[in-house]
């Protein structure tokens, strides 16, 4: 009846997993608590849940992603103070059988339920803002993709209380993620989080990828696009060429796991190296798919805080393109130690190298748009600043990664580790901290608090630092990656900085919890009734903060880049006009929520074999679906006088023009 | 850097021969190439945000300036040179360092068939017809041949301070050539995870002279226990933490049979009567 799902699965003699599950269901109960104490579940399930206003599921996916962020970070403490203390003579406080799955709970979480969500967030909430347009193209996909990807995460957490999580790298390599050497639920958990929630991404990409090219503001050529946008473009690109390699080889996985066939197993004809291959086929497109849009947040920070053009615009959009079509050509450099032969290893290592020329002329793009112009150093800026330095030395060790004889000696070391940390946090969390900071304004209509926010840069960069310059030395010291203890006593100093590190980088969370307490109880002070508190260039800044559910209540018409910089130029101020159109605009749907709703009952009861179960997720899923397809009443008008309501509120709020 | 090369536990930057000196120094080489623009970039981030300072109203201010030809020209152009270099490195390394190809084709090495299995590291020597666990002797400027296969679960076969590693896996053969300049006692582990016990696959690699090293296969020799297939299936049980074990014979082909996966029922092409009758 219930699978293999027993009492027997919740972990109750694990004090350190049960404290886990117990913080986490307190924590739950305080959120539920509070809204209802607040009577909020109904604003809740009108206002958000069932939204398809790219603007809130935007903000939805940001917030997944920081709740996220606090549980990866958790593993990541854990981790470091594990290694501190498990040197020679000392087994830790983590047993190997616990200690494994939060290494690759934390790959996991990071990658897929962090970094992801956040991007995608930001591409939702400011790209069509960016372009123009009053929505993505399908708002209702938009919120499926939502909801499958939330499903994914609170699958990958309830591996905390049912059972355990997979043990086998958040890459789940075979053979140790086949059944004959993890035969228990966790790869199970990790295999159907990633299915489903690569859907919900999937979906993403062909809706931001439509939106992008049909939905542009009249006027507004493909290279009078902001360089986010595009990175959005090339983004999505990535995503809907290489997410369907993951659900492939993944569902090959399933088939060994579940019906005993033999893809990837050692014998019987199955090969664990066709799958590492697969696996970083999707796996090195992934890495570009991180970093390129926060490459388009940098490329609107650093011209908007240096009062400038972007240097090189045209550049800038060939860079990005190379690097969307050169990220499918180097996926060989995670496994040069296989035993590929010098010519293979030598083609992917230059190919490798290649891809660092158009990263670097991005570099040289955001220090010539610095030059001559007139910086101010606010927050989103300083973030910047941080991750110019601070990428610069991880695309170095990067490169170095990409020689084949230097691979072979630090190929999965603690080197490693430094060099992807110093890129994704120095690259991806920097630039979608500076996002945040960037956009908040735009979402919520005041700024965050300056002050916390550029602690929470200093804590973060130091804390950076200190936990992974030592990683560094310990690859050269020959300390691999995934140790649950060590005997070699060289190697503890060094740890211990480095969880020191973790420390302070917890402070940096801490500041920016306080700061948005902070931000939201003084926000009578920061706020921003212009709808343009940086003095933007693009055309999110055109319209007021928040915008309206519409974004514009007119479609501005574009005659070139920089589109509202220009306007301003030309002497643009907001003023009201004296009619307003009607506009359509996507009705809200809870559908995307209930099929969410169906996805958590399917993979949780194929985790456990709850066959019936399953089924029942399944029907529900296409039910959804298609009864769905046959509401053909999707769109309300709103009327001319709602907007000139709306539109007049705003005016009256605006500051006395000089 | 030369103040890590004095310091004893940096094993990659103190190597003990020919084939991890040459990566290391491929490190640095490489290291200062890319120095070359990296240096700049940061210098020029740092000096830009300070000259460029809103508050400094001294300094020229271009808001329209966003092309020029030049200087685009130069930062395509400059790590693209930097880049054709580190390529040609990259090409002549590769084939030089390709752990597949033997050191001196002139000297007889000496052959080691490495398993990696369920958590410890089990070395046979064919020629010489005994095995060890968890420790692997070779004397000193002889070159060492190592055929490296996997039981079961992938992982990989490093000797940092003598060279590049190589993953092991099942039912295929991977190859590493290395050797040691100086007698010295190494610190071997695998350096891809493998489950629970991965923190204690690591192993001793000693270097000795010629003549010590005969000493300790004569001690191996009379050590007693033989490595038979019963043996090396009670081995094959996942164990951690396995101590030192030296075994005085091996069953012929065993590392064949092992390869072939003959004790997990993976192959007919097993040329032990023993090993099938296993499956």
């Amino acid at each position: 009846m219930l699978g293999k799902l027993s009492l027997s699965a919740i972990p109750l003699g694990n004090p350190i997993d049960m404290g886990g599950v117990g913080v986490m269901v307190v924590l739950v109960i305080c959120v539920l608590g509070a809204i209802t104490y607040l009577g909020k579940w109904q604003y809740l399930w009108k206002e958000w849940i069932t939204s398809v206003d790219h603007k809130r599921i935007g903000i939805m996916y940001i917030i997944l992603a920081m709740v996220m962020l606090l549980r990866g970070f958790t593993d990541a403490a854990m981790m470091r103070s594990q290694l501190a203390f498990a040197g020679p003579g000392h087994a830790g406080y983590l047993p190997p059988s616990h200690y494994d799955q939060i290494f690759t709970a934390h790959g996991v979480i990071m990658i897929f339920f962090v970094a992801m969500p956040f991007i995608i967030g930001l591409m939702n909430f400011a790209m069509p803002l960016q372009i123009g347009a009053r929505d993505v193209a399908f708002p209702y996909m938009n919120s499926v993709s939502l909801w499958l990807t939330a499903t994914g995460a609170l699958l990958v957490n309830m591996a905390l209380v049912f059972g355990a999580f997979s043990r086998a790298g958040w890459m789940g390599y075979p053979p140790l993620s086949e059944l004959h050497f993890s035969p228990g639920v966790g790869v199970d958990y990790y295999i159907w989080a990633l299915q489903i929630s690569g859907i919900g991404t999937l979906l993403t990409s062909i809706n931001m990828i439509v939106t992008v090219v049909k939905l542009r503001a009249p006027g507004m050529k493909m290279m009078m696009m902001p360089i986010f946008s595009w990175a959005t473009l090339c983004t999505n690109a990535l995503i809907a060429v290489s997410f369907p390699v993951l659900t492939a080889t993944l569902a090959l996985l399933t088939l060994d796991r579940y019906l005993g066939m033999h893809f990837f197993t050692n014998t019987a004809g199955g090969d664990p190296m066709l799958y590492i291959s697969l696996f970083w086929t999707w796996g090195h497109p992934e890495v570009y798919i991180l970093i390129l849009p926060l490459f388009g947040v940098y490329s609107e920070i650093v011209p908007t805080f240096s009062g400038k053009k972007l240097f090189g615009y045209t550049s800038m959009v060939y860079a990005t393109v190379a690097i969307t079509v050169i990220s499918f050509l180097v996926w060989v450099h995670h496994f040069f130690t296989m035993g590929s032969g010098g010519t293979v290893n030598a083609f992917f290592g230059i190919s490798t190298m290649i891809i660092s020329i158009p990263t670097g002329v991005k570099l040289f793009n955001w220090l010539f748009t610095m030059f001559r112009g007139r910086i101010r150093f606010e927050t989103p800026m300083l973030w910047t600043l941080a991750f110019m330095v601070t990428f610069t030395i991880g695309g170095m060790t990067g490169v170095l990664l990409a020689i084949p004889p230097a691979d072979f000696v630090l190929h999965n070391s603690e080197f490693l580790i430094a060099h992807f940390h110093n890129v994704i946090i120095g690259g991806v969390l920097f630039g979608a901290f500076a996002a945040y900071s960037y956009w908040f304004p735009k979402a919520f209509g005041f700024r965050l608090d300056e002050r916390l926010g550029k602690l929470a840069v200093g804590l973060w960069v130091a804390g950076f630092y200190l936990a992974f310059m030592p990683l560094y030395a310990l690859g050269f010291m020959g300390m691999t990656r995934r140790l649950n203890h060590y005997s070699n006593p060289d190697w503890q100093p060094l740890l211990i900085v480095a969880a020191f590190g973790a420390l302070v980088i917890a402070l940096g969370i801490v500041t920016q919890i306080v700061q948005i307490v902070v931000s939201i109880r003084r926000r009578e002070r920061t706020v921003d009734t212009t709808g343009d508190p940086w003095n933007g260039r693009t055309l999110e800044w055109a319209t007021p903060s928040p915008p309206p559910f519409y974004n514009f209540a007119e479609l501005p018409i574009v005659a070139g880049r920089d589109a509202f910089w220009e306007m301003k130029r030309e002497g643009w101020k907001p003023t009201e006009p004296e009619t307003y159109e009607p506009i359509p605009v996507p009705r809200n749907t809870g559908v995307g929520f209930v099929i969410g709703f169906f996805a958590v009952v399917f993979g949780f009861s194929m985790i456990w074999h709850i066959w019936w179960l399953a089924v029942f997720g399944f029907v529900g899923i296409v039910a959804s679906m298609i009864t769905h397809s046959y509401n053909k009443n999707r769109e309300m008008p709103v009327s001319a006088e709602t907007i000139g309501e709306i539109e007049h509120l705003r005016f009256a709020h605006l500051p006395q023009q000089v | 850097m030369l103040l890590l090369s004095g310091c004893n536990g940096f094993s990659l930057i103190n190597p003990a021969g020919p084939v991890g000196l040459t990566e290391r120094n491929l490190i640095f080489l490489a290291t200062i190439l890319m120095l070359i623009v990296v240096v700049p970039v940061i210098v020029l981030t740092i000096y830009f945000a300070w000259r460029y300072r809103s508050t400094n109203t001294q300094a020229v201010y271009t808001p329209d300036w966003g092309f020029s030809r030049r200087i685009e020209l130069g930062m395509w152009l400059i790590p693209c040179c930097i880049v054709a270099v580190l390529a040609t490195v990259t090409w002549i390394s590769a084939h030089d360092l390709d752990p597949y190809k033997p050191i001196d084709p002139a000297m007889k090495p000496v052959r080691i068939e490495t398993v990696s299995m369920d958590w410890k590291w089990l070395f046979i020597y064919p020629d010489l017809h005994i095995a060890t666990v968890n420790q692997v002797v070779f004397p000193k400027g002889v070159p060492v041949a190592f055929d490296l296969t996997s039981n079961g679960v992938m992982n990989s076969f490093f000797i940092p301070q003598l060279g590049g590693q190589i993953y092991t896996m099942a039912g295929m053969k991977t190859k590493l050539h290395l050797i040691a300049s100086r007698v010295g006692s190494y610190n071997g582990l695998s350096a891809n995870f493998s489950g629970g016990g991965f923190s204690g696959m690591h192993f001793k690699a000693l270097a000795m002279t010629p003549q010590d090293f005969r000493n300790w296969v004569q001690k191996v020799r009379k050590s007693g226990s033989k490595l038979d297939v019963d043996r090396y299936m009670a081995l094959s049980k996942p164990s951690k933490d396995v101590p030192v074990t030296y075994f005085s014979s091996v069953k012929p082909d065993l590392f064949h049979d092992i390869l072939h996966q003959c004790f997990v029922g993976g192959s007919d092409d097993c040329l032990s009567a023993d090993a099938s009758a296993r499956r």
